[in-house]
C-alpha cells in the first residue's frame, strides 16, 4: 500500500505536493473506495440474500423483480430511502438524533480494517487485530444508546437500553470464547491466527479439540446477541417496541441502521471464518500466479463467511425471539461458565498434547460429516413428502 | 508541520474539547456522550505512541464498559435532561487555588522529567512485553488486583441480592 503510493509520488503524479498531504488524502480515497465499492454492494446483496432465504423457508417467493433474481433490490431500496424526507421529530434531541446513525455505521466499518480477505488483501494486519474487533464493536452500542435516547420516545429508549445491556453482557462470553484460539496461536493478529491453521478441515481450530468446537458455537451465539440478531433481537422487538431504537428514524438515516445491522452480520461470519474455519487457507503449490492465488483465497474466505451468515438467516427464519430474562440467564448462567471450561480445558489439552492431538480432529470431522449427512437425508425425506414445486426450483 | 505533530494536535483538541463539554455542559446526557470523544482521543494518543495493546484496551474498557454503564445509569434516571447543573461549583477561590497548585506541580514535573525518547518510531508489538511483565516481575500486584476485583464482584452480588426469608427461602 505505502510502496504503491511512494511509487505514484516518485512518478510525479501529484506534482510538487508534500508527502504529508498526500498520505492522508490517499488514505481517505482508499477508505471511500472500500466503503462504496465493496461494503455497500456486500451489504445490499446480503440483505437481498436474507430476504430470499427467509421467503424460501416460509414458502414464499421473495423479491425477484429488480434485476436478475432480484439482486438489485438493495439498489432500489437505497434510492427510495435516499429520496425520502429526512424527518427529525420536534421533541427529539436534534444533534444526538442526527449523529447516532453515523456512530453505528462507524462501529461496524472500523472492523473491516483488520479482516483478512486473502493473504495479501488486508487493510492493516494489526498486532492486536482480534482484540481490536471486540473493542470497536462497543461504538455501535453507544450509537444505539444515543439513537434510543435522542428519539425521545419510550419504545426507542427501552430498545436502546435493552441493546446496551445485551452488548455489555455478551461481550464477556464472546471474549472468553475467542481466548482458546489466542492460547493455541499465541497471537492476536488475524493473519497470524489464519496462518496457524491449514486448508483441511482437520487443521481448523473448529475441530482442534472438543473445547474449541464448543467455543466456536459459544462465540457464534454471543456474536448473534451482540449484533441484535434473532433470537436476540429484543432491542427492536416488533411486537413490543414498534422498531426499537430505529422507530423515529426515516429515509437515509434508517438506511444507515440497516447498513450497520447487515454489515455486522457479515463481520460476524468473517470473524468466525478467521478464528475457527481457517480463513483464506487453500492448498498451495498448484499455481505461482499471485493474483489467481489471491482470488481463490478470497472466494474460499467468502464461502466460509457466508456459511455463518446463511446459518444466521436460517435461525432468524426459524426461531422465535427469547425473553429478556432468558437472554440474561443464557449469558451469565450458561455461556460464561462454559467459556471458563473451554479456556481451562484448552490449556490442559495444550499441556497434554503440545503439538495437538493427531486422532481427535479426524474423529470430529468424520462425526460432524455424519451428522450433516443424517440431517440432509431427513430434510430431503420431508421435502419429498411436501409439495415440491417451490423448493426444487430455486429460480422462481 | 510533520504528520505526527498534526495528528497529535488533532487528537489533543478532540480530547480536551470533549472534556470541556463533559465539564461545562448543562445537560447531563451531553456530558455523558461527550466522554466518548475524550476516551477516543486518549486511545488515539496511545495508538500514536505505538502502544497498540493499551489503546485497544482503552477502547474496550472505557467505551465498551464504563461509558455504556454511565449512559445506562443516566438514561434510567427520571427526567434527567431537566437537571440544570451537571457539575456543582464549590466556590471560585478554592477552585483557583487548587488549579494553581496542581497546575504548578504538573508543570514543574513535565519540565524536569527526563523523557525517554526514541529517534526511530517504534512499531514492534507490545503484547509480548506486557504479558511477560505481568507473569514475571509483576505477578504479585497482578494477582492482588485480581483478588480486589473478585472481592468487588462478590460484594456487588451481596449488596444487590434480595434475601428470601420464610417459607420462600427454600425454593
Amino acid at each position: 500500500m505505502q510502496s504503491f503510493i511512494d511509487g505514484l509520488i516518485a512518478s510525479g503524479v501529484f506534482g510538487g505536493l508534500p508527502a504529508e498531504a498526500i498520505y492522508p488524502a490517499m488514505m481517505f480515497l482508499f477508505a471511500s473506495i472500500v466503503v462504496f465499492g465493496f461494503v455497500l454492494p456486500l451489504v445490499t446483496i446480503t440483505i437481498w440474500l436474507e430476504r430470499r432465504v427467509w421467503s424460501r423457508i416460509q414458502s414464499r417467493v421473495g423479491p425477484n423483480r429488480v434485476g436478475p433474481q432480484g439482486v438489485l433490490q438493495g439498489l432500489a431500496d437505497g434510492v427510495k430511502n435516499i429520496l425520502k424526507e429526512d424527518v427529525v421529530p420536534d421533541a427529539a434531541d436534534r444533534p444526538l438524533f442526527v449523529f447516532a446513525p453515523y456512530l453505528l455505521v462507524w462501529g461496524f466499518l472500523a472492523t473491516f480494517v483488520v479482516i483478512p480477505f486473502s493473504s495479501a488483501l488486508v487493510i492493516a494486519d494489526l498486532n492486536v487485530g482480534i482484540l481490536y474487533i471486540v473493542a470497536i464493536v462497543a461504538l455501535s452500542a453507544v450509537g444505539v444508546l444515543m439513537a434510543g435516547w435522542a428519539s425521545n420516545n419510550k419504545w426507542s429508549l427501552l430498545g436502546g437500553i435493552r441493546s446496551a445491556a445485551q452488548v455489555v453482557s455478551y461481550e464477556i462470553p464472546a471474549g472468553l470464547a475467542l481466548l482458546p484460539v489466542v492460547l493455541l496461536t499465541g497471537t492476536l493478529s488475524t493473519q497470524g491466527i489464519i496462518q496457524a491453521q491449514g486448508w483441511a478441515p482437520w487443521d481448523w481450530f473448529l475441530f482442534h479439540s472438543p473445547f474449541t468446537f464448543i467455543a466456536a458455537f459459544a462465540f457464534y451465539i454471543s456474536a448473534l446477541a451482540e449484533t441484535n440478531r434473532t433470537p436476540f433481537d429484543i432491542p427492536e422487538a416488533e411486537s413490543e417496541l414498534v422498531a426499537g431504537f430505529a422507530t423515529e428514524y426515516s429515509g437515509f438515516r434508517f438506511a444507515l441502521f440497516f447498513l450497520a445491522e447487515w454489515g455486522s452480520l457479515y463481520v460476524t461470519g468473517a470473524i468466525m471464518a478467521v478464528l475457527f474455519l481457517g480463513g483464506w487457507q487453500i492448498p498451495t503449490g498448484w499455481t505461482n500466479n499471485t493474483v489467481v492465488l489471491n482470488i481463490a483465497q478470497l472466494t474460499v474466505f467468502f464461502l466460509k463467511a457466508y456459511f455463518w451468515v446463511f446459518l444466521a438467516m436460517w435461525i432468524r427464519a426459524t426461531l422465535p425471539r427469547i425473553r429478556v430474562d432468558q437472554m440474561m440467564s443464557l449469558c451469565w448462567k450458561y455461556l460464561v461458565p462454559l467459556g471458563f471450561v473451554n479456556l481451562v480445558g484448552t490449556a490442559v489439552w495444550m499441556v497434554i498434547w503440545p503439538e495437538g492431538n493427531t486422532f481427535v480432529p479426524y474423529l470430529m470431522v468424520v462425526g460432524t460429516l455424519a451428522l450433516l449427512v443424517i440431517f440432509f437425508r431427513r430434510v430431503l425425506y420431508h421435502l419429498r413428502r411436501a409439495k415440491p414445486e417451490l423448493y426444487f426450483n430455486p429460480a422462481i | 508541520m510533520p504528520l505526527e505533530a498534526l495528528v497529535f494536535y488533532l487528537l489533543a483538541a478532540l480530547t480536551i474539547g470533549s472534556a470541556l463539554i463533559v465539564a461545562l455542559s448543562h445537560n447531563l446526557v451531553y456530558s455523558a456522550f461527550a466522554l466518548l470523544g475524550t476516551f477516543m482521543g486518549v486511545a488515539g494518543l496511545y495508538a500514536l505512541l505505538a502502544a497498540d495493546f493499551v489503546a485497544v484496551i482503552q477502547v474496550m474498557l472505557y467505551i465498551g464498559g464504563i461509558l455504556v454503564l454511565i449512559l445506562f445509569a443516566v438514561m434510567l434516571t427520571h427526567r434527567i435532561a431537566d437537571v440544570d447543573v451537571s457539575n456543582r461549583t464549590v466556590g471560585r477561590i478554592p477552585a483557583v487555588l487548587i488549579l494553581g497548585v496542581v497546575g504548578t506541580v504538573m508543570g514543574v514535573c513535565i519540565g524536569t522529567a527526563e523523557w525517554v525518547q526514541h529517534a526511530e518510531p517504534m512499531v514492534e508489538p507490545t503484547t509480548f512485553g506486557i504479558g511477560e511483565a505481568f507473569l514475571g516481575p509483576y505477578i504479585l500486584p497482578f494477582e492482588l488486583a485480581s483478588v480486589v476485583l473478585l472481592v468487588a464482584l462478590i460484594g456487588a452480588v451481596v449488596v444487590s441480592r434480595k434475601e428470601l426469608r420464610g417459607p420462600m427461602a427454600d425454593g
